[in-house]
Formats: C-alpha cells, structure tokens, sequence
C-alpha cells in the first residue's frame, strides 16, 4: 500500500519470485548445503584409499559446484531479495525489521562460506601431503557454514506460514522458535544430503571412466549415501507433514494442480511416488550391484528429487495464501490491522501513487484499475493468457460472456469464504463495483466476441434446466 | 516549471531493529568495504582485458593478464556476497524510497541479477578456456570484453537506483518515462565517472602489492617483469584516475541537486580530498623513488593504502550526510503522515463501519456460514457462478438432503450434465473440513432449504 504500482503483465509478478526462488534452491540444497559434505566425504575416502582418483574427481566436481554456486547460487539469492522487495515491497520490509539479526548473522555465516569454498578449492593442489589432513578439515568446515546458511533462512521461511508466538509479542526469538521451523529443516538437511548423492551419481559419468573399477566405486558410494539419507529423509516428511496446519494442506491439491487440476491431485502424488520409488530401487540396487545398473538411470534419482523440491517449494509458497507473513499481513502486502480503516475510508483515497481519489462516473474505469493494482495484481495478470490472469479465473466461473459487472462484483465480494487462499478484498464497496467493472470492459477488449453490453440480465436457461436434472 | 507532486507514504509500523544513527554508521563503513571490492572485480576485468589486447604484440602482456584474470575469482565473489550487509542497511533505513526507487525502475533494476551472473559465468569461462582458446583469441577477447560490459552496466542500475531514491518528487516520471530518463537526473552520470576512476586507483594500487609481495612468484608467473617496473606502472595508473578524481569530484558536486549541501558534508568532502592529495604526493616518491633494491612493500606502501582508506570513509560519510540531508524533509513529513495514519486505523480497529448492504435473510440461522463459505457462488434465485439456491433446495429436500449435500461438498463432481457445462463452466472446489466442519455445512443446508422457501 505505500509504493509505487509494479507489475509483470503476463508473466506475473509472483513468476518472478518463484523462478528465481527454485532456482536458487535446485543450485544451492545439492551443489553448496549437501554438496560440501559429500565433496569433502570423497576426499576422505581418496586419503583412506590413498587413491589418486577419489581425490581428483572430488576436486573436478567441487569446481563445477564452486563456478555454479558463486555465480548462478549466488545471484538468485541475491535475486530473491530484489525480486521480493519488487514485487511485495511491504512485506519484505516488515521481515526485515523482524528478522534483522537473523539475516545479518545469515550475511556473517554466509561471507564465511564464500570464504572457506574459496580456499577449499584455491588451496586443493597446494595443500598435500602433512596438509592434506588440514585441507580436509576446511572441507567439513566449509559443510558446516553452508548447512548454517540454511539454518537461519528457514526460520524465516517458516515464519511467513506460521509466526506462533511472535504475533503477541513481536519478539525475534519468538519468531525464529515457530512451529515449523524444526521440521522443516529436518526435510531440507536431508533432501540437501540425498540430492548431492544423487549428483555424485549423475557425476560418475563425467568424473569416471566408463567400465572402470573406479566407476563401479563412485557409483556405489553415492548410491550408499543417497539410500541412508532416504530413511531420515521420509521420517522428517512425515514430521513436517504432521506439523503443517490442516487448513494449508487442504490448499495443497491447488498448489500443485492449479485451480483447473485440482482433480489431478492424486495423480500428482502418485506420479511424485513412483518416481521416488523408482530412485530408492536405482539407489538400492546401485549400492548392491553398481556394475548392473544402466547408465540411463544416474541421472534418475536426480531429476525426481528436483521434482520433489520444486512441488515442495511450490507448495509451501502456496499454502501460505491468502497471507504472505500469516495473520499480519495479505499477499497483497495489506496489514490485517488497517483492512477496518481501508474498508471504511477506501484504498484509493490512502493510496499515495493513486491518481484517483474518489470515483466519480468520469473517472470509473481509471479507479478501477487503480484497485487492481493495489489489490490484485501482486499475484494476477490481466494479459489474455497471462500467468494467474484474473480473466481466466473468472471465465472459469461466468464462462466466456459477456460478464455481468454486478455478478463480478458479487463474486470478488465473498470470494474469500469459498476460496480460503484469496484475501478479503480491502477496500470499500464503490471501489469493488470501480474494479468489477474495470474486469468486464478489460474482458470485452480480449475477447472481441464478449464485447455485448455487459448488463444483461442472467439466462433463464439455468432456472429452466434447473428442476428435472440429475447429478 | 511547478514542483512535482511528492507522494508521501506511511512507514512500516515496525520498529528498527537500532537506532537510525546506528544503523547509518554501519552503512558507511559497510558500503565502503563492498564497493573496494565492487572496484577491484570490475578494475581487474577491464585490466585483464586492456593488457590481453596490448598482449596481442607481446605476449608478456598476455600473461599479466591472465594473472590480473585470476585475481577477480576472488573479488568478484567477494563484493557480490560483501554487498548483502548493505543492502540490509539501506533497505531497513530507507524502506520507502529505496523500495519505490527500485519499483520506479522496475525490470531494469531486477536485470541486475541476470546481467551480474551471466557476467560471472563468462568470467569464469574466459579465465578457465585462456589455453584452449590460445588460437581464438578474437573469441577469447570477447568473452571477456563481453563480462567487462555487463559488469560496467550493472553499477549505473544501481548509481541510478540510489540517486533516484534521494528525489521522491521524480519517483513517478521516472516509472513513466523509462528507466533511460534516470540516467539523466542530477548527478547520475558524474558519479558515475567519479565511480570510474575510483575503480581505476583502488585496482592499480592492489595490483601493487599484490604483483611486486615477496610471495609472488614473480619469475615463474611472469617473466621479464621486474618489481620495480610493475610497482611504477601501477602506481602510475592509481596516481593518474586519483588525479583526475580533483576534475570529476568538483563536477558532481556541481551537478548533485542543492538541496542536499551542508557544510558538514561539504567538511567532510574537503577533508578527504586533502587527506587524497597527501596520498597522492606519497604515490610520487613511490613512482620516481630511484632506489629499486628492498623489494617488499613496506610501510611506503601501507601508509598509502590507510591514507586512501581514510578518504574513502570521509568521502561515504559525506554522501551519507548528503543523503540525510536531502531526503530529511521527505522522512519528516512520512513521520508524520505515519502518525496520523496509525491512529486512523487504530480508531477503525475499534469501531468498523457497520456493513453498506443489510441482508433481509441475515436473521435465518446458518447465514454467516453460508455468506462465509458460498454465496460467492451462489445467490438465492440467480443464477450466479453455480445454481441458485431455490434449485439446490428442489434437488436436496428434507433431511437427507442435508446429508447429501455434506457429501457432496466434501467431493463435488462434474456440472451436472454435460450440456450444462456452457452455463456451467466450473466445478465446484471441494470445501475441506478445516474450511467448514460437518455441522456448519448442515447449517448451511438448512439455511439453503429455508432460504428457498421465502
């Protein structure tokens, strides 16, 4: 409410987040959090072994992760910042203020680990023989920074689905102790652990030569280490799941099959399930009999744990809605508090960047369209076809038109009872028939065919069909 | 020309985590440290280049190139992830016209990211492939100038972005106009030169100690060069962009809007401009120092470095008064409007404005639940997104229609018939428990049953 309009039409502006968001966790949970222990593991069993091979192809593929991590794992999460400073100004403020400490600890620990990957992989060829051991050392060290990374921003994260205590007293402890925290970070250490195994087992075809005894060995250790990290891996689910409000899971079957899949849910799981299977079988039997297992299916375990992750992240940023930190503020970046004020007074007349103030006939369209970028467009598009375009959802509803503008107006008015991911909408009722009609002349300019007048009366075909039809 | 109407937004009514002062303080010394980095990853690229190209005639040249290359894995990494502290700083001190000025700039403030890794990336390549494209040196080059061009337009982004941030009443002309107008507010393009050769001289002045310490490995990395050559040329260039900062320094003094000017920031700037020249009159005795033989750096070398290190936090810490200063009738009157604003919402929270429209059904029990959980969809006897109500009442009489319709909502099915989907087009979203539990569902019914017969 207290920045300048923004919006990505077509794309979306919460496209932008969740791009550059599951980017930055597909790059940094297996290359940087799982990635170093993993790397510093084969560097360990190359010193046991006292085998030349472990140590190089450890090095080779601690400097595919370092060229990935400080550029591409780097940026998105600078780019997560930006991005949500864009598109939910409001918001990212007020995580701010709460979590000031957290994040500046985060930035200490996080220098750290630039630090330490720097020296691990700058120190690699030059710290041998009595360095070796110390060398190693950076490398569980560089392990534990990362993983701490980690540690502080999912706190956070969980904060925005669940504050707990913190509504009451604003306290950062109590902001950082919520409900989810824990499990949640439980699933992400160990689905970070599994997806650097199931790297290291796509890895084996470019660190090792085909048919060798090398090969067979790395093939075996990153299959080991994905099949043990499986078990604590379905346990901290479970718990996660366990701790997830109700509410939100029942949001779920949205999350991952949008409005129009819903149905699809099942489906979905299933599919997510057997492609787990599928990789606990390619682990399992790559533990067992590492000769036997077809090259097609290294990179197997990979992809399904980036399909897992992605759903995950799609999810938990979905469930959350209508709120984007939970009962303070709205995905529209409105504070719960001021909705008494905003639904009284109007959100045009306390919007600063509005350039209409009070609706009047001559300037109807030109409010309503004010509203929607206050009140919408966070997360919706206007642009035929558009990501989440608002004239999908409602000829989901009303068909393809012409709409009528009351039944528009009708709809946005109660639409948070029926869809429990919508907020409320803010503002006062000439503000929802400025925006209701707004829709309808945007709608008739997209789709030419709809253009009739759009108040006609509703087709009695309904009220006829309706007495003598069955289910 | 009128003054521009300034938008005036309430603050957050969060409390900073410290005091503003506080937080200030950290900013300068914060920013200051982020941008030696940001200056030697960019100085290093435009180096390794520039001397790349020269390497084209003596392939002495290519080596330091590649060796300056090198130097930016380092510095490129570190001012990316040095630059977060700050941009903490700035966005809790200036919430409102930091975030508008980044919105007023909207997808070119976010190219940033992009632009910032692919430019990475690049520099990664074009120090890894430095052999393998030995014979394509064309290509190699502009794999490299390709990384210098991005890395040289990613600070005017942000040059932009900080000047604007100062100017509320441009926030709005600037979102209209296009991010290239920004370019062209006051003071954009000196800082931007005056960011330059700031670059420059913090490079040429770390390529000092770092190519003449005794732990350079000097005639293995490059050969033919001696200490005392590298020592002179790269002092030279740090004296010479340090020089020319007494041009470009006055310039955008000139041109930064007045409104800013205070003579405690313009103390502070005098101040490090002669802490500066001092510095430079040592750089001279360096460069015409005769004496080659002690080849380590010494405390020659440092005293420069702790004098230049001084005018950099002279010079941050004037333009964070100057920031102050201009945005502080701004912050005055957002205090204010955020005063007025909180007991406006606090006097609503206490007493909301009783609801525009009086239902006449509101008395029947079963209404609130029913507003609550259906009548987006469903109005009494239109027909709305789905069926009014008077015919799910007809399909659903008496009590066990209360039980089918629990059962139905838990798992809506398809519109009822086929040829119904046109009128029809959507199915209804399946109301879960935690949305509406079995009893107030048969509330609803009910209120559905009783609603019908009015």
């Amino acid at each position: 409410m207290e920045f300048p309009f923004f919006e990505l039409d077509f794309a979306g502006n919460r496209l932008l987040i969740a791009v550059v968001a599951i980017l930055h966790v597909m790059i940094n949970h297996p290359l940087a959090v799982g990635g170093a222990l993993f790397i510093a593991m084969m560097e360990r069993r190359g010193i046991r072994l006292g085998d030349r091979q472990w140590d190089q192809a450890a090095y080779r593929l601690l400097l595919f992760c370092f060229i990935i991590t400080t550029s591409l794992g780097a940026l998105t999460g600078v780019g997560i910042w930006l991005s949500a400073a864009l598109v939910n100004p409001g918001a990212i403020g007020s995580l701010l203020r709460v979590f000031f400490w957290a994040w500046f600890a985060e930035w200490l620990v996080f220098i750290t680990e630039v630090l330490l990957i720097i020296a691990y992989v700058e120190t690699w060829k030059r710290w041998d023989g009595p360095r070796k051991a110390a060398h190693l050392r950076l490398g569980y060290a560089l392990a534990a920074f990362s993983w701490i990374t980690m540690a502080l921003i999912t706190a956070i994260l969980g904060f925005m689905m669940e504050p707990g205590a913190w509504q009451a007293s604003h306290r950062l402890v109590d902001g950082i102790l919520n409900p989810l925290y824990l499990p949640q970070l439980a699933f992400r250490t160990c689905l970070a652990m599994a997806m650097a195994g199931a790297m290291g087992l796509v890895g084996s075809w470019w660190l090792s030569e085909r048919g060798s005894a090398f090969r067979q060995d790395l093939v075996r250790f990153s299959c080991r280490w994905m099949a043990l990290w499986s078990l604590p891996l379905a346990a901290a689910s479970a718990w996660y799941l366990a701790v997830v409000p109700p509410v939100m899971l029942e949001r779920a079957p949205t999350a991952l099959g949008t409005m129009r899949g819903e149905g699809a849910y099942p489906a979905i799981l299933t599919a997510i399930a057997v492609l787990l299977g599928a990789s606990a079988y390619v682990a399992l039997s790559g533990w067992r009999w590492p000769r036997a297992l077809p090259r097609w299916s290294y990179a197997l375990p990979f992809l399904a744990l980036l399909v897992l992750l992605a759903a995950f992240e799609r999810t938990r940023e979905f469930v959350r809605k209508p709120w984007v930190i939970a009962g303070y503020m709205y995905a529209n970046g409105i504070r719960a508090e001021d909705y008494p004020l905003y639904q009284a007074e109007g959100l045009l007349k306390h919007h600063p960047f509005a350039s209409v103030r009070a609706i009047t006939d001559a300037n109807r369209l030109q409010a309503g369209q004010e509203v929607y970028q206050i009140a919408c467009a966070t997360c919706h598009t206007t642009a035929p076809g558009g990501v989440n375009s608002v004239h999908a959802r409602f000829e989901a509803m009303l068909g393809q038109g012409p709409w009528r503008s009351a039944a528009v107006g009708q709809i946005i008015a109660s639409m948070h009872g029926s869809r429990a991911y919508m907020p409320e909408f803010p503002g006062i009722p000439a503000e929802r028939r400025a925006l209701a009609e707004w829709l309808v002349a945007q709608h008739a300019i997209h789709r030419p065919g709809a253009a009739a007048p759009a108040t006609t009366t509703p087709s009695p075909a309904a009220a006829a069909t309706a007495a003598g039809t069955e289910r | 020309m009128a003054d521009p109407i300034i938008p005036v937004a309430n603050d957050l009514p969060l409390a900073l985590p410290l005091p503003a002062p506080v937080l200030s303080i950290l900013l300068v010394l914060l920013f200051a440290l982020h941008i030696v980095f940001v200056n030697l990853m960019l100085g290093g690229t435009l180096l390794a280049l520039a001397f790349e190209l020269l390497g084209l005639r003596d392939p002495r040249h290519d080596r330091l190139a590649r060796v300056i290359a090198g130097t930016v894995t380092v510095t490129k990494s570190l001012a990316v992830v040095l630059g977060v502290g700050p941009l903490l700083l700035i966005s809790l001190l200036y919430t409102l016209p930091f975030y508008a000025a980044n919105r007023a700039t909207g997808q070119v403030w976010f190219l940033i990211v992009p632009m910032t890794a692919l430019a990475f990336l690049l520099s990664y390549w074009h120090k890894y492939a430095w052999d393998r494209l030995a014979g394509h040196k064309a290509v190699h080059l502009a794999i490299g100038g390709m990384a210098a061009l991005l890395l040289l337009l990613v600070p005017l982004v942000f040059l932009v972005n900080v000047q604007l941030m100062m100017l509320p009443g441009r926030w709005q002309a600037v979102q209209q106009s296009g991010f290239l107008s920004g370019l062209l507010l006051d003071g954009v393009l000196a800082r931007y030169l005056h960011f330059l050769l700031a670059t420059l001289a913090a490079t040429g002045l770390f390529l000092v100690w770092y190519l003449t310490r005794p732990a350079f490995d000097l005639a293995g990395e490059l050969p033919g060069e001696t200490r005392a050559g590298l020592r002179r040329r790269f002092y030279t260039l740090a004296l010479v962009a340090s020089l020319l900062q007494f041009v470009a320094g006055p310039l955008l003094l000139l041109t930064l809007p007045p409104q800013g000017l205070s003579w405690l920031m313009l103390l502070h700037i005098g101040l490090g401009a002669g802490l500066a020249a001092w510095a430079l009159w040592w750089m001279w005795g360096e460069i015409v120092r005769a004496d080659d033989g002690p080849e380590a750096l010494g405390w020659r070398f440092w005293r420069i470095v702790l004098m230049l290190g001084a005018v950099v936090l002279a010079m941050a810490t004037g333009r964070q008064l100057y920031r102050a200063t201009i945005l502080a009738p701004y912050q005055a009157q957002v205090a204010e409007r955020t005063r007025a604003h909180q007991q406006l919402s606090a006097h609503y929270r206490a007493h909301p404005a009783p609801a525009a429209e009086e239902d006449p059904l509101a008395a029947l029990p079963g209404y609130a639940a029913a507003r609550q959980s259906c009548m987006a969809c469903h109005a009494v006897d239109t027909r709305l997104v789905g069926p009014p109500m008077t015919e799910i009442a007809a399909l659903y009489p008496g009590p066990e229609g209360i039980e089918a319709m629990l059962r139905y909502v838990r798992q809506p099915t398809q519109p009822r018939k086929v040829r119904d989907r046109a009128e029809y087009p959507a199915t209804m979203p399946p109301v879960g428990p935690g949305q509406a539990d079995d009893a107030s569902v048969r509330a609803i019914a009910g209120f559905m049953q009783e609603a019908a017969r009015r």
